[in-house]
């Protein structure tokens, strides 16, 4: 029972004190979890990081749910993400409540948001050309017949087309897959 | 943030759209944003395209996961804070699934040809629809401030980009600049 209410604790820290999102939350996990506390080794944390860029979802949710089932099972898995998220939910949730609920006019929030927001942008331009140079260029996936990963490059301008007209985008992303399947079985073919 | 009527949408409906979103965005915290995006605005034309904005600006200001915190601020703004509470659990759940699924065929999984192929696939499309989001996002911020909107998104992207400065203190710093700023010139002075 300690070991479930430590991971809850454990990971409530972390999520408390992860600013920047995404790999943010890396080194936090690295000293907490591998080093303090030695619920993962340094292996599997490098297994943890690629597990989490393979499957969706943020990256500090798929920590907690892996270290959690590793040290307790399912309810370690549930303990260690409700710890995570407890942070984030509280303080979303009380800036919510002034902001929608209590309908408070936020002066200085206003004021803040005017810089923010084309800051924000600024962020998510970088989110993109990663992802686009991360796909197209870094991993190798397989026989190529150009320097560049042939796969996901045919996806992504098929992506800007489509996306740009508005396509609906989970069916873009369903489709990307089942592309990603037959065009990389039809480049083996033709190219090994 | 002007809260406007807009029709509402149903809890369950809620708990759907953030399930099926959460199920499928790879990439991490900005391709929710762009989900958000397309559900919301593209689609339902339940959220304007800045609160939108202002949603995902608060919600990197806040730490945790970026993912998390747009949930729970949209879903609170949606539907109060029962929906915030939905979005929340609507949010995680896909992603406890399939990692508790995953850690038992760890090794299976990451070799796997259907798995690494599809996964090609979806990361071509996921960096489109990511490029797409952001010029559209661009298109609306640069529309009334183009000068001083655009100096401030290319400082924040060198800042982040070249000069690896931490995203938490790049949100501060300008979260702060607007507060200073604002406060000594008028809003509508600065165009």
């Amino acid at each position: 029972m300690t070991i479930i209410i430590e991971l809850y604790i454990q990971f409530f820290i972390i999520g408390a004190t992860a600013f920047g999102g995404g790999y943010a939350i890396l080194p936090l996990i690295n000293q907490f979890v591998v080093g303090n506390k030695g619920w993962l080794t340094l292996q599997e944390m490098t297994d943890l990081v690629s597990i989490s860029n393979m499957t969706p979802g943020p990256i500090a949710i798929n920590s907690a749910t892996f270290v959690g089932m590793k040290m307790a099972g399912l309810p370690g898995a549930i303990a260690a993400t409700l710890g995570v998220v407890s942070p984030s939910f509280i303080l979303m949730g009380i800036l919510a409540y002034f902001l929608f609920t209590a309908n408070k006019k936020l002066k200085f929030l206003d004021k803040m948001l005017i810089t923010l927001r084309p800051t924000v942008v600024g962020l998510i331009a970088i989110a993109s050309l990663d992802m686009t140079i991360n796909s197209i260029f870094v991993n190798d996936l397989g026989p190529s017949p150009v320097p560049f990963n042939i796969v996901p490059a045919i996806t992504f301008v098929i992506g800007l087309v489509f996306y740009f007209k508005k396509y609906n985008m989970i069916k873009l992303i369903i489709v990307g897959g089942i592309l990603g399947v037959l065009l990389t079985a039809f480049f083996q073919g033709a190219f090994i | 943030m002007e809260d406007k009527k807009r029709e509402k949408v149903s809890l369950l409906r809620l708990f759907w759209i953030f399930f099926k979103i959460n199920a499928i965005t790879f990439g991490g915290g900005y391709t929710i944003v762009a989900a958000l995006r397309d559900e919301f605005i593209i689609r339902q034309k339940l959220i304007d395209e800045q609160e939108m904005m202002d949603l995902t600006a608060l919600a990197q200001s806040g730490p945790g996961a970026m993912a998390i915190n747009t949930s729970v601020l949209t879903g609170y703004k949606l539907r109060g804070l029962l929906g915030a509470v939905v979005c929340l659990f609507s949010s995680i759940l896909p992603c406890m699934i399939i990692i508790v699924a995953i850690y038992y065929v760890y090794d299976e999984f990451r070799t796997n040809f259907y798995v690494n192929a599809a996964l090609a696939g979806m990361s071509g499309m996921i960096a489109a629809i990511l490029v797409v989001t952001t010029y559209d996002m661009a298109k609306n911020v640069l529309q009334k401030t183009p000068v001083f909107s655009g100096i401030i998104m290319v400082t924040a992207f060198v800042a982040s980009y070249f000069l690896n400065i931490n995203t938490g203190l790049i949100i501060f710093a300008f979260g702060f600049l607007g507060l200073v700023l604002f406060s000594i010139i008028k809003e509508e002075d600065y165009k």
